[in-house]
């Protein structure tokens, strides 16, 4: 087992975070916080399970059991649970990269000391894994950018960041959801809509899912 | 059908939110004081998740196309119904072409205005709650303007007479100079220097203009950690107070995003919500420790209140049918 002990703490008196973080972000570790995500939502009186990156946020309702129990149980399960990879579904993402709604690109490619066309060549040859779905309606963390891609957040978000702008902050890419306040660096756009409230299925990408992006344009 | 002739779009239809969609990045949401539009629907005979209206902007007014009736209740605020003045925390029928007046609250910040059989709006993903950052929910996911028309669902409401009013024993007396909010502490409270941690309970707090249903931020002593961390994402619950690198802490609130980063120093606890709810901007906050045990304790009282207020409200309704 590459896994250790979690860390649990009390997030109010009806929620729990485990946190099985040991340092940087680590896929086997996700891999077990899925699976044990799955396996709360079974215990007596939890309501939600949330992934986050190589966390879990379990919510229960404090009148029907107790911090103390759940935290019992998801120890147990986190000790338990058979890590194995959920098999998710692939996506391609076609991206028209810099321009007007891929405004950082060129920064990024300075940042990195590549050129524009090598460091897309770079974005699109990797396949990314949705370790989780958060902040915001829809929004996919996506693990596996290049090392070499990498380009700590703005030290000032922008107020608006336009849907479908495929984005970089740190080690993570992501694609905005919908419009709202990001720090992360903008550089392509995507037509793909990721959530939709009023569909049956709001959200289109799930933990455990792949993607992979394809270059409909590049704009320097 | 209701029309609203004066609001700002702060203003929005809530209900008690939509929890369950966590995992999808969808925020709780609903009213930030649960406890007054459960009330104002009780009153009426609703259901406590009907849907109403969140006036977090005064003045406000309405006016109804139909006879119905109406519960106000949150914020202490002249209201009144057609040249008719009512107290807070009231119940009473108005006619068609009759307006609502909710005035500037004296104390506290929102009210809240059910309506017998709750606002008729399609529910989006199990609620009518209106989340204004991913524009669904509502009226079309977005707060209220002049010349909105809302259909209300059809009900028989009985009330006595002139109506009848709510007191809630936890809620009566003059506003406090200072909030009083209780804190479990969160996951990130050891890693605070022990003068962080003292000061902050040991200090005064006031919120600043940067306050929505989001969230608040404070004002206040600079709070610091033993040194530096970089926390991977993590999911976080209304309640949750952050400290950002500023040092001045971030309380998370009805439609916080469901994922933050920030260090967490403790959580307020859920039978002090409707406190945050009803504290204005430049409102002084301090934070008192509590047990487990004890939040979890007046999450039961105020579960009991609630089942002991129908019981109330079904007896005096049911004595006003007898001849």
């Amino acid at each position: 087992m590459v896994v250790g002990t979690p860390h649990i703490s009390l997030a109010g008196s009806g929620a729990l975070l485990l946190d099985g973080a040991k340092g940087a972000f680590d896929d086997a570790t996700q891999e077990l916080v899925w699976a044990v995500a799955n396996a709360a939502l079974s215990l007596e009186g939890v309501r939600e399970a949330v992934p986050g990156m190589n966390n879990l946020l379990v919510v229960f309702d404090p009148l029907a059991t107790d911090a103390h129990s759940v935290g019992g149980q998801l120890m147990s399960l986190w000790a338990a649970t058979d890590a194995h990879a959920v098999v998710g579904t692939h996506h391609t993402i076609p991206v028209s990269y810099g321009g007007a709604s891929g405004e950082d690109l060129a920064g990024w490619a300075a940042h990195c000391g590549l050129s524009v066309d090598e460091i897309v060549r770079r974005h699109v040859a990797a396949t990314y894994t949705v370790a989780a779905i958060g902040a915001m309606p829809g929004f996919p963390y996506l693990s596996g950018l290049d090392p070499r891609l990498a380009w700590a957040r703005r030290s000032t978000p922008r107020l608006k960041v336009i849907e479908g702008a495929v984005i970089i902050g740190g080690a993570q890419a992501g694609i905005m959801p919908m419009t709202a306040p990001s720090g992360w660096h903008i550089i392509g756009h995507t037509d793909v809509k990721l959530f939709n409230a009023e569909a049956e299925l709001p959200v289109l990408l799930r933990p455990g899912d792949k993607i992979r992006f394809a270059i409909a344009g590049i704009e320097a | 059908m209701i029309e609203i002739l004066t609001t700002g779009l702060p203003n929005t239809v809530q209900d008690l939110g939509r929890p369950g969609h966590l995992a999808l990045g969808v925020t709780h949401g609903g009213a930030m004081d649960r406890q007054a539009l459960a009330i104002a629907n009780l009153m009426l005979g609703n259901d406590p998740s009907a849907a109403g209206i969140e006036v977090a902007l005064h003045p406000f007014r309405l006016r109804t196309h139909v006879d119905t009736a109406v519960a106000i209740t949150g914020a202490d605020c002249a209201v009144s119904v057609g040249d008719r003045p009512c107290p807070p925390w009231w119940a009473m029928t108005i006619r068609a072409g009759e307006t609502l007046v909710l005035e500037a609250p004296r104390v506290g910040a929102r009210s809240y205005v059910a309506f017998a059989g709750g606002l008729d709006l399609p529910p989006v993903m199990g609620s009518r709650a209106t989340d204004v950052k991913g524009s669904f929910g509502g009226l079309t996911g977005r707060g209220l303007s002049r010349g909105d028309r809302l259909a209300l669902n059809p009900a028989q409401c009985r009330l006595p007479a002139g109506g009848f009013g709510a007191a809630l024993e936890e809620r009566r007396g003059a506003a406090a100079s200072v909030i009083e909010l209780r804190v479990l502490p969160a996951a990130e409270f050891d890693a605070f220097t022990p003068e962080a941690q003292a000061a902050f309970t040991g200090s005064e707090w006031s919120i600043t203009n940067d306050a929505n249903r989001m969230g608040y931020r404070l004002s206040g002593e600079t709070l610091s950690l033993l040194s530096p961390l970089e926390l991977l994402s993590h999911g976080i619950v209304p309640g949750t107070v952050q400290v950002p690198p500023s040092g001045q802490p971030i309380i998370q609130l009805a439609d916080a995003n469901t994922c933050g980063g920030y260090p967490k120093i403790v959580t307020v606890i859920e039978a002090d919500f409707w406190r945050l709810a009803q504290a204005p901007v430049g409102a002084r906050l301090r934070f008192s420790a509590v047990s487990i045990e004890a939040s979890t304790e007046a999450l039961r009282a105020n579960r009991q209140r609630r089942r002991d207020f129908i019981a109330a409200r079904n007896l005096m309704v049911g004595e006003q049918r007898a001849p």
